[in-house]
């Protein structure tokens, strides 16, 4: 069984091939070119480096959301196409539960965070026993939300995800219990991770129709959230 | 498909546009021939907010796209291996719509190894009139004129174009807008101002014929939207009541004449014999209209699409991507979205 892996929902772009229960090719840049130019040249030098045979793909799984909306867009349109030319299903993976299992197997909560801008973060708070399982499920919060959870909660974390350097003085002043950060090898999104929980939700029955999918925002547009009077075209 | 030993094997292009309001796919045969052509307008959900919404439009192309472009393969009883290149829309548009469309014809193009070519809006809007006019050869002059754009446009050759005029401010579908926004019309302007004109008197108010000092086929709408605004700023001083037919065909009765009138000048100008429009304006009957007279006038060949071919439309990308495939021009996985791309400007299309 082979599953392709695609994370664009923030300034990393990530790529990876699942065959088997192993990944076996990974492809990640963190660098502040587009997606659109990055993703799938870098799905193609994986594509070759592993001989990989279109046809034999079963599914593609996808950081679904939430997210940068251009970068999500980019990685949905990108699995759509593929899954529509090869008459593949889509496995939707939330993009906070992909960061989390960064961190499988730790005893401590995770807390991935990601910098939603206009003051706000997209993050959840996972524990693992043994599979991810959602304590707080994704949102579109704001960080003093997520730093009262879990001082709530009372266990030790391990933060991660790039609303980590953009909230961190608030992080030091806030958190009671212990918390730590996520080393660099771990602390962004990973299409590795995205396809590893992808796998295992599609041999769950996850997966739907790629024509279905379309990115989870958790936020609607700045024009509907004003309203057609005050929004101004 | 066809077999190999043919003496001239068919070509289908699959197409792919979503650069504004409009999720759209269509297969077009030997350039000429539309063997199906599906849009999925988002006209409804735009018009509450008078004008487009970047992200609104964006959120809808992800949401539709893939259903667009299947309707778009069995319409034309066609399967992937029947098409021999996609052609997108890469610009110029809204960046974040463009990319829906241009991810998605690359990711089909990856997964089937069929070649990609992207193709700029404009040219495509041009190359429309192809498709009901099989004698149309280059060269010849277009005007396009649409909301966001207002060009004319020397066909050299298929494929090579040379602008002679631009806007300097507003497009003529813009000021359309603007205007039938400040008379109570709404959105879109375009139709409802073509539509109320005919119950109107195009001389009842004298607005001015916008003129670009030095360049003489230029255009310029602003100052025109500007008088129609002071004008009804006027009658709302004196309590008076003005007359939205009125209003709507001087306004019109401006923007033709100028359009007009700048596209004949060039076209003597530069001695062409052909003559042709494009975009959503070009759907204006009046202006259709205004044409067909002053070019037979002239002796000058005329040529307009239907009205479905002046809106946006995939079928217009699929003929001039046609051109660019057969041209040898080919895109690769790298291919951006460029929403400020110009007429005849290429980037991240090749030569293979």
């Amino acid at each position: 069984m082979k599953i392709i892996g695609i994370d664009s929902s923030g300034l990393v772009a990530s790529v990876a091939i699942w065959e088997d229960d192993t990944v076996i090719a990974e492809y990640s840049t963190n660098y502040k070119k587009t997606h659109s130019q990055t993703l799938l040249p870098m799905l193609d030098q994986i594509k070759k480096m592993t001989d990989l045979d279109m046809d034999t793909v079963d599914a593609i799984a996808i950081a679904a959301g939430p997210g940068s909306y251009t970068g999500l867009r980019i990685g949905s349109a990108t699995a759509k196409g593929i899954a529509l030319a090869l008459d593949i299903p889509i496995v939707e993976v939330p993009t906070l539960e992909g960061l989390a299992y960064n961190m499988w197997g730790t005893t401590d909560l995770v807390c991935p965070i990601m910098d939603a801008r206009r003051k706000q973060v997209y993050a959840g708070i996972y524990e693992f026993d043994p599979e991810l399982n959602a304590v707080y499920p994704q949102s579109a919060t704001d960080i003093y939300d997520i730093t009262d959870k879990l001082n709530e909660f009372g266990s030790p974390v391990i933060f991660l995800g790039d609303g980590v350097p953009a909230y961190g003085e608030i992080i030091k002043e806030r958190m009671k219990v212990p918390f730590k950060y996520a080393p660099a090898n771990k602390n962004r999104q990973s299409a590795a991770s995205v396809v590893s929980l992808g796998a295992i939700y599609f041999k769950e029955g996850k997966a739907i129709n790629a024509d279905d999918h379309s990115p989870v925002y958790l936020r609607k547009s700045q024009a509907e959230n004003e309203g057609p009077q005050n929004f101004e075209v | 498909m066809s077999a190999e030993n043919s003496e001239k094997r068919d070509i289908r292009i699959l197409a792919i546009e979503s650069s504004c309001d409009e999720t759209a796919a269509a297969v077009v045969k030997n350039g000429r021939e539309v063997l199906s052509n599906t849009i999925y307008s988002q006209i409804d959900l735009h018009t509450l907010y008078g004008g487009v919404v970047p992200e609104i439009a964006s959120r809808k192309h992800i949401e539709k796209i893939n259903q667009v472009i299947k309707t778009s393969l069995n319409e034309a009883g066609c399967t992937l291996p029947d098409i021999d290149a996609i052609a997108v829309t890469y610009g110029p548009g809204l960046v974040g719509a463009l990319l829906v469309g241009v991810s998605e014809a690359k990711a089909i193009s990856f997964a089937t190894g069929i070649p990609l070519v992207g193709v700029n809006h404009i040219e495509g809007h041009i190359c429309a009139n192809f498709i009901e006019h099989p004698d149309l050869k280059p060269p010849f002059m277009c005007l396009v004129a649409s909301g966001g754009h207002s060009h004319l446009v020397l066909i050299k050759d298929y494929g090579e174009y040379e602008i002679i005029a631009r806007t300097h401010d507003d497009a003529a579908g813009e000021a359309f807008d603007k205007v039938a926004r400040a008379i109570g019309l709404g959105y879109p302007g375009g139709p409802k101002i073509d539509r109320i004109s005919k119950e109107g008197n195009p001389d009842a108010i004298a607005f001015p014929r916008g003129k670009v000092e030095g360049s003489e086929y230029d255009f310029s709408f602003s100052g025109l939207k500007s008088a129609v605004l002071n004008y009804l700023n006027g009658c709302r001083m004196k309590g008076e009541e003005f007359s939205q037919a009125d209003v709507a065909a001087s306004f019109q009765k401006a923007v033709i004449e100028v359009l007009v009138g700048h596209s004949l000048k060039a076209a003597e100008d530069y001695k062409v014999s052909t003559f042709a429009i494009a975009g959503g304006v070009a759907s204006n009957s009046s202006l259709r209209a205004e044409f067909v007279k002053e070019c037979k006038a002239r002796g000058i060949d005329f040529y307009y699409p239907s009205p479905v071919y002046c809106t946006d439309n995939a079928a217009m990308i699929g003929v001039a991507g046609y051109f660019e495939y057969m041209k040898g021009y080919r895109s690769g996985y790298d291919l951006n979205a460029v929403p400020g791309l110009g007429i005849g400007e290429k980037q991240g299309v090749r030569k293979a």
